[in-house]
C-alpha cells in the first residue's frame, strides 16, 4: 500500500476510498495503485448489486478542472464531468443537436442529472448512447497521467465490449471537439421498447457540414447497438458529398461495418434492418 | 478493500447531520439504515426503478446511485421533508385525493421526481410531467391518476373530499393513504428491529438442472468469523416441502444435492450483514455436477427424464371442460378459424423486492415480512418448522406490490428456520436480480384453439388445448390448469365445447400466480378467434361479441346458469359509440399520408370467475365496539395496494350504519385478525367484503337489540359512547357495564362468508364460481411499420364490476391492469438467468401508458357485498388481446408469438409482404 496524502482526507483516511482535489493528485494515485474510477456512480453501483464495494475506488468528482462544457478557441471541450444534463443546458450550435437529443434520452432525469460523458465512453457498452454522437462529431478524448496528457480519436479509444484504450494510469479529462469548416447540422435517432429507460436496440447518430450551396461538404455517420463497438459508415459519407440529405442515398451495403447479435432486445437481422431505416431517418433529419 | 467508516456532514431535510459510514455507502443505504429514514425505497439498486428517488441540491438522484461521500457539504431531500408542520405537501394532497398512490412503494420516488419538476416548471405541461416522472417505475397505477395528481398540485383545484357518511360508492381517500404519501407506512424492508441484525442470504445454483455436493462448511464458517450458521437441507426442523396444495408439495427450503432450477437455495448464510454479502456463491465449497436442462419442448416431446417422481412424463396435472360434440360440430360449422399462439414467462416485477425478519418467541415463532396470503404462509411454516399452526404468528408489513407472486413462500422458510436454530432474529431482503431469478411468474402458454360459427356468426363450437410451463416447482400449476379450461371460449355461448391443458415441469423458473392464472393468456387465443370469425363472416368486430356475449339466463360450458350480474353486454353497448368513433379516426389516418405510421383499433371481451375453482375458500371477520364507541374491523384481508383496507372499511361502515371516518382497522395479523383467505382470485372485494358487512350487520344486530331499538334505527358515535336514533328516541347505551375482549371490545360482530360453488366432474361440469366479472377494452395504436414498434394511444375500457365499493379505487384497478396488459402485449419476456434486472426486462413506463377512458356498468350481484364483485385480474385481460387486435388492424398482420416486440412484429411484417 502506498502513502498518499490527499487534500479533503485527513485522520482515519479511508485507503480503499480516495477522493482527490487535483488531477495531479487523481494522477498520482493512478500511477500508485490499481483503482476503480468513480464518478456519477450510474454504472458503477448498478454493476455491484448485492456485493460491497470491495476495490479501491478513485473518486474523481471532486476535480473542478473536469467539469462544464466550454467553447475554446479551436471548438468546444466537454469535461469528462460533464452530466447529461450539463449537456442539455449548454448553449451550443445545432452542431450538437444530435448529442442533445441523447442526452434527454439517457435513462431517466436521475440518470441524466448523474451519469457522466466520461464515464458513459469508459465504461464502453456496445449500447452507450455518446459514443456513435462522438464519433459522428470526429471528437478526440484528453487523456491526463503522471507522464502527461494525449489525445485520441474516440474511434482509436473504444477498443470494443467494456474494453478502451485508457491505461490504467490514465484518466479522462476532457473530449474535445473541433469547431468544423462549414455550418453544420447534427442528428441523433434511438430505438427502443419502450418510452422512457431505454437500453437501445440500435441507435444512429449523423453530423453534415454544409456547403454555401445546401449540399453536403462533410458528413459522418455512426450506428451503435449493432457492433461491439459503435461504427462510422464511410461508404455513405464519401456518397453524401456534393449532394443535399436524401435517405435514398442510403443503401444496404452501407451498412457492412455493422455485426449485430441477437440479445434480449432483439434479433441480429432486425438490428441490421432497423439500422438501414433508421440511418436514412437520420439522413431526413439533416434536410 | 473495504473502506472504514467516516463521517459525512450534509443536510437533510434542512437539517445539520453527520453519518458515521464507510464512503461508497449508497446514499439510499445511509438514509435508511444510518440516518433511519425508511421513506426512502430500495427497488432495485441499480437505478432502473427510480424508487429511491431523492433530490440533491435540488435536482432528483437515484439515491442507489450516489456514494455518501459525494453529499458531504450538500443538501438532500427526501419524503419526510415534504409535509411541514403536519401539514401535507401540495403534491401528497393530491396523491391522495386522485388515488396516485396504490401499494405506495413507488410513491416516496414519484413524490420526489415530481417536486423536483414542480420547482423547476410551476406550471408544467402534461409532457413536462411525463418527462420529469419517466425514471420512476410504477407497477400498480398505471401512472395515469399519478400524472393527475401532479398536474393538479400544480395547477390547483382541489377536489372536496367525500361528505362524512358516506360509505359504499364514495370515493373515499384511501384508509392507509397517508402513511403512503409519507414515507412512513413500513413494507417488508422497513419494518426490521434492530435487534434484528443477523442477515441471512441464500447460496444458490448456477445451474437449472444438477447434483451437487457440500465440501466441508464447518471448516468455511470457521474461516469467516462473522458467520454464525450455514444452513442446509439436514437443518429444516420440519418438512423439507412446501407447496400450495395440500398434497403434492414439492419444493424444499433448501436443494437436497439436486436442483432443478437456476438460482434454488442450496443453503444459507447467516451472519453480519457485512460478512455475507461479502461472500460469493463461488467460494462455498459446492461441487456440482450439471445435468442437461429440460426445456418446455423437451418436456413436451416426452423425451426429457422425469424431474419429480410424482409426475411421469413431467405432466404435473390436467384440466378438461366438456360439452356437447365439439368435433363433429366444428367439422360441420360454415365459418372455422384456427389459432396457435406462444406466450412467455412474464415476471410481476413489484417494485418491492421479498423482506422480511423472524424471531423465535418462546416455542412459537413470528414473522413479519410482505404477503400476499398470511394464513397459509402460517400453516406452511409449522409444517416446515414441525410445530403446530398456532405457534406460528404471521405479521404482514406493508406489501409493495405482489400481483400474485408473494402469494408462495420466498424467504420467509428460511428465516424461519435461521430464526429457530439461532434462537436469534434473522432479517433478510432479496436483491432484484435474486428476486427475478427465484420467485414464480406467470406462465408461457403454447395454446392451440379452433372455433366456427354460423353464417350470423353465431358461435356453434370452440375447442382448445394449452399447455403451461409450470417450471421446476408445482406453486399454483393445478390452478392455472383448472381456471383455464373454465374460461378458455371466453365470455360467449358456446354450445359444444372442448377445452383441455396440461402444466408441464421443465427446469425453468416455476411459474405461479399472476393476476388472472392463465387466463389473459388464453383470452389472447379466444379473441383471435372472434377476430377472424367475424372477418370471415364480414362482421364487425364488435357486433360479433355482443351477438355471443352471455346474457343472463345463459348456461356456461360447465352448465352453470348465470341468473345474475352479467353485464357483457352493457359493456360492450357503452364501447359501441368509442368503437365506431375510434375506427373512423383510424381509418381517416390512414387515408391520410403518414409515412410509415399506420393506426388500428382493437377490441375485445374477457370474463373471470371470483374466488377459487371449484374450491371453498371463505372468508371471516369482526367488528368490534369498545365501551367508548370505538368501532375496530379486524380484516385478515391484506392489502397489497388494490386498495382493501378501505373497501372492508367502507363496506363493515355502510353495513353497521356509521361513516367509514368512525372505523379503526387491524389489519392482517394471524394473531388478531381471522382468516381472509388470500388476496388471489379477484376475491378480496367479493368474498372478503362479504365476511365484512355481515360483521357489520351483526354488530348492528347485537347493539338494536341492546337497545331495543328497531332496525331502521342510527347509529351515532358520539364522544365516549355510542348513540342509537330510533324515531323520536334516543339511547346511550352504557357500555362500560358489558365485559370487554382482549381487544376492549365490548360487542363483536362477526361475518363469514364462503362462495357457494361445486365440484366439477370429469368434465368439468359444475359451478366452478359463485360469480363472474365481466368487461371488454378497446385499443387504438400506432404501429410503425419500418421499425415493427407500437405506441398506445387510447383504451377505453368497460368493467361490469356489479357495484363500484369505491369507484377511484376500482379505476385505478383498472388503470393498473391495463398497464400490466400493454406490457404483456408488447414488452414483457422474462428469460431464466438473462435478464433479471429491470433494465433487460422492460414493464411500461409513464410514456408507455396512454390515456383511458373508463367505464363502471354496475350490473349488481346479489350475493356481493351491496352488490359487488371482483376488479384486480379482469382489468388485465382484455387488454393484451385488443392491442393485438388493433396491431392487425394496422398492419394485417396477426402476432402469435407473444410479446409482439418490435423484431417480432417487424419479421411478421416482412414475412407477410414476401
Amino acid at each position: 500500500m502506498t502513502n498518499i496524502t490527499v487534500s479533503g482526507l485527513k485522520k482515519g483516511g479511508a485507503l480503499g476510498y480516495l477522493r482527490p482535489a487535483t488531477v495531479e493528485e487523481a494522477v498520482a494515485a493512478l500511477s500508485a495503485r490499481r483503482s476503480t474510477v468513480l464518478a456519477g456512480g450510474t454504472d458503477l453501483f448498478p454493476a455491484r448489486v448485492g456485493r460491497p464495494c470491495d476495490e479501491a475506488l478513485l473518486d474523481i468528482s471532486g476535480l473542478a478542472a473536469l467539469r462544464g462544457v466550454a467553447e475554446t478557441e479551436r471548438g468546444w471541450r466537454f469535461g469528462a464531468l460533464a452530466t447529461w444534463r450539463d449537456v442539455l443546458c449548454a448553449e451550443l450550435p445545432p452542431l450538437f443537436d444530435g448529442l442533445k437529443a441523447a442526452a434527454r434520452q439517457v435513462g431517466g432525469v436521475q440518470i441524466q442529472n448523474r451519469g457522466t460523458i466520461g464515464g458513459n465512453l469508459c465504461n464502453a457498452s456496445p449500447a452507450a448512447d455518446g459514443t456513435p454522437n462522438w464519433l459522428a462529431l470526429d471528437a478526440t478524448v484528453e487523456l491526463a497521467s503522471a507522464n502527461g496528457t494525449r489525445c485520441l480519436p474516440v474511434a482509436e479509444f473504444v477498443r470494443g465490449n467494456r474494453r478502451t484504450a485508457r491505461r490504467e494510469d490514465e484518466l479522462l479529462v476532457a473530449v474535445h471537439v473541433a469547431r468544423p469548416a462549414h455550418p453544420a447540422r447534427g442528428t441523433f435517432r434511438k430505438l427502443g421498447a419502450r418510452r422512457y429507460l431505454v437500453i437501445s436496440i440500435i441507435m444512429v447518430a449523423a453530423v453534415a457540414e454544409f456547403a454555401p450551396d445546401g449540399t453536403i461538404a462533410s458528413a459522418r455517420i455512426a450506428v451503435g447497438a449493432a457492433s461491439e463497438v459503435a461504427q462510422r459508415l464511410p461508404s455513405l459519407e464519401a456518397r453524401l458529398i456534393g449532394q443535399h440529405p436524401d435517405p435514398s442515398l442510403v443503401r444496404e451495403k452501407d451498412l457492412a461495418p455493422l455485426s449485430p447479435i441477437d440479445d434480449v432486445r432483439a434479433t441480429a437481422a432486425y438490428r441490421r434492418d432497423a439500422a438501414l431505416t433508421l440511418v436514412r431517418r437520420a439522413i431526413a433529419d439533416l434536410a | 478493500m473495504r473502506s472504514p467508516a467516516l463521517p459525512h456532514r450534509f443536510l437533510v431535510n434542512g437539517r445539520d447531520v453527520e453519518a458515521i459510514a464507510p464512503p461508497a455507502m449508497r446514499l439510499s443505504d445511509v438514509l435508511r439504515d444510518v440516518l433511519g429514514l425508511k421513506g426512502t425505497k430500495v427497488g432495485c439498486d441499480a437505478g432502473d426503478c427510480g424508487a429511491c428517488t431523492v433530490l440533491l441540491d435540488g435536482a432528483q438522484v437515484c439515491a442507489c446511485l450516489v456514494p455518501v461521500a459525494q453529499v458531504v457539504g450538500r443538501s438532500v431531500e427526501t419524503v419526510e421533508g415534504l409535509a411541514h408542520d403536519g401539514r401535507l405537501h401540495a403534491l401528497q394532497s393530491a396523491f391522495l385525493r386522485h388515488g396516485a398512490a396504490q401499494c405506495g412503494i413507488c410513491t416516496p420516488g414519484m413524490l420526489m421526481a415530481a417536486a423536483d419538476l414542480l420547482r423547476r416548471v410551476p406550471s408544467p405541461s402534461e409532457a413536462e410531467v411525463l418527462d420529469a416522472l419517466g425514471g420512476v417505475l410504477c407497477r400498480c397505477t398505471g401512472y395515469r391518476k399519478i400524472v393527475e395528481a401532479v398536474l393538479a398540485a400544480a395547477h390547483g383545484g382541489a377536489a372536496a373530499d367525500p361528505a362524512a357518511g358516506s360509505a359504499v360508492g364514495a370515493r373515499l381517500v384511501r384508509v392507509d393513504g397517508v402513511a403512503k404519501v409519507t414515507g412512513t407506512d413500513r413494507f417488508g424492508a422497513d419494518a426490521f428491529p434492530e435487534r434484528a441484525w443477523l442477515t441471512l442470504r441464500a447460496v444458490r445454483s448456477p445451474h437449472a438442472h444438477a447434483r451437487f455436493r457440500f465440501g466441508d462448511l464447518d471448516a468455511f464458517r470457521r474461516c469467516h468469523p462473522g458467520l454464525v450458521a450455514i444452513l442446509t437441507a439436514d437443518d429444516v426442523p420440519g418438512t423439507n416441502r412446501f407447496g400450495i396444495y395440500p398434497t403434492g408439495k414439492d419444493q424444499p427450503v433448501f436443494a437436497e444435492g439436486y436442483v432443478r432450477m437456476l438460482g434454488e437455495a442450496v443453503c444459507a448464510l447467516v451472519g453480519d450483514a457485512e460478512t455475507v454479502a461479502a461472500i460469493r456463491d463461488e467460494d462455498v465449497p459446492i461441487s456440482w455436477e450439471p445435468l442437461p436442462p429440460v426445456s418446455f419442448d423437451d418436456a413436451l416431446a416426452g423425451a426429457a427424464p422425469d424431474l419429480h417422481p410424482h409426475a411421469p412424463g413431467n405432466v404435473l396435472c390436467r384440466g378438461r371442460v366438456a360439452c356437447g360434440a365439439a368435433d363433429s360440430a366444428l367439422a360441420s360449422a360454415p365459418y372455422r378459424a384456427t389459432i396457435a399462439i406462444e406466450t412467455g414467462f412474464v415476471e410481476h416485477a413489484y417494485i418491492e423486492p421479498e423482506a422480511g425478519y423472524a424471531e423465535r418467541i418462546g416455542d412459537g415463532i413470528e414473522i413479519v415480512a410482505c404477503t400476499q396470503t398470511p394464513y397459509m404462509d402460517r400453516d406452511e411454516i409449522a409444517l416446515i418448522l414441525g410445530i403446530p399452526p398456532e405457534r406460528v404468528r404471521i405479521v404482514p408489513t406493508a406489501v409493495g406490490g405482489g400481483f400474485g407472486g408473494k402469494l408462495d413462500l420466498s424467504l420467509q422458510p428460511m428465516i424461519a428456520i435461521a430464526a429457530w436454530r439461532t434462537g436469534k432474529p434473522v432479517r433478510c431482503v432479496y436483491t432484484r436480480p435474486e428476486s427475478m431469478r427465484t420467485t414464480t411468474k406467470r406462465h408461457p402458454a403454447r395454446l392451440v384453439a379452433e372455433a366456427g360459427c354460423d353464417a350470423e356468426g353465431r358461435l356453434l363450437a370452440f375447442r382448445f388445448h394449452g399447455d403451461f410451463n409450470t417450471g421446476a416447482y408445482a406453486s399454483w400449476g393445478p390452478t392455472v390448469a383448472s381456471r383455464v379450461p373454465v374460461h378458455a371460449m371466453g365470455p360467449y355461448r358456446v354450445p359444444n365445447v372442448r377445452a383441455t391443458t396440461a402444466a408441464i415441469y421443465t427446469t425453468d423458473t416455476p411459474a405461479g400466480a399472476f393476476r388472472g392464472f392463465g387466463v389473459p393468456q388464453a383470452a389472447i387465443a379466444h379473441e383471435a378467434l372472434m377476430d377472424a370469425l367475424a372477418d370471415r363472416v364480414g362482421m364487425d368486430r364488435l357486433e360479433i361479441r355482443l351477438r355471443n356475449a352471455l346474457r343472463r339466463g345463459d348456461a356456461t360450458a360447465t352448465g352453470q346458469v348465470l341468473d345474475h350480474s352479467v353485464g357483457l353486454v352493457a359493456c360492450l353497448e357503452a364501447l359501441r359509440p368509442r368503437w365506431q368513433a375510434l375506427r373512423a379516426e383510424a381509418e381517416a389516418y390512414n387515408r391520410s399520408a403518414h409515412g410509415p405510421f399506420r393506426r388500428g383499433v382493437g377490441i375485445a371481451c374477457m370474463w373471470y370467475g371470483i374466488g377459487n375453482t371449484a374450491l371453498s375458500n371463505p372468508s371471516e371477520m369482526t367488528l368490534g365496539l369498545k365501551a367508548d364507541g370505538t368501532v375496530t374491523l379486524y380484516s385478515g384481508a391484506v392489502d397489497i395496494g388494490q386498495g382493501s383496507n378501505t373497501v372492508m372499511v367502507q363496506i363493515a361502515a355502510e353495513a353497521l350504519g356509521v361513516s367509514p371516518q368512525t372505523v379503526r382497522l387491524v389489519a392482517g395479523d394471524t394473531a388478531r385478525t381471522l382468516d381472509a383467505g388470500k388476496t388471489s382470485a379477484s376475491r378480496q372485494t367479493f368474498v372478503s367484503g362479504n365476511a365484512a358487512r355481515l360483521a357489520g350487520l351483526d354488530l348492528r344486530r347485537q347493539l338494536l337489540a341492546l337497545t331495543n331499538a328497531g332496525t331502521s334505527a342510527r347509529i351515532v358515535p358520539i364522544p365516549g359512547g355510542v348513540e342509537i336514533r330510533d324515531g323520536e328516541r334516543t339511547i346511550r347505551p352504557d357500555l362500560s357495564r358489558l365485559a370487554a375482549d382482549a381487544n376492549g371490545d365490548v360487542l363483536v360482530g362477526f361475518g363469514r362468508f364462503d362462495p357457494p360453488t361445486t365440484a366439477l366432474d370429469a368434465d368439468g361440469r359444475g359451478v366452478p364460481y359463485a360469480t363472474y366479472a365481466f368487461g371488454a377494452q378497446i385499443a387504438l395504436v400506432e404501429v410503425d411499420l419500418e421499425l415493427g414498434t407500437t405506441r398506445v394511444l387510447r383504451i377505453v375500457a368497460a368493467h361490469d364490476v356489479g357495484r363500484a365499493i369505491n369507484p377511484t379505487l376500482v379505476e385505478g384497478q383498472i388503470h393498473g391492469g391495463i398497464a400490466q396488459g400493454i406490457g404483456l402485449a408488447l414488452m414483457e419476456e422474462y428469460i431464466p438467468g438473462r435478464n433479471d434486472n429491470l433494465h433487460d426486462y422492460l414493464i411500461p413506463t409513464v410514456g408507455d401508458v396512454p390515456p383511458i377512458e373508463v367505464v363502471l356498468i354496475e350490473d349488481p350481484e346479489p350475493l356481493g357485498p351491496f352488490g359487488a364483485k371482483g376488479v384486480g385480474e379482469p382489468a388485465l385481460i382484455a387488454t393484451a388481446p385488443a392491442i393485438l387486435g388493433a396491431i392487425e388492424q394496422a398492419t394485417g398482420v396477426r402476432v402469435t408469438r407473444i410479446p409482439a416486440t418490435p423484431d417480432r412484429l417487424r419479421a411478421a411484417i416482412l414475412a407477410a409482404r414476401s
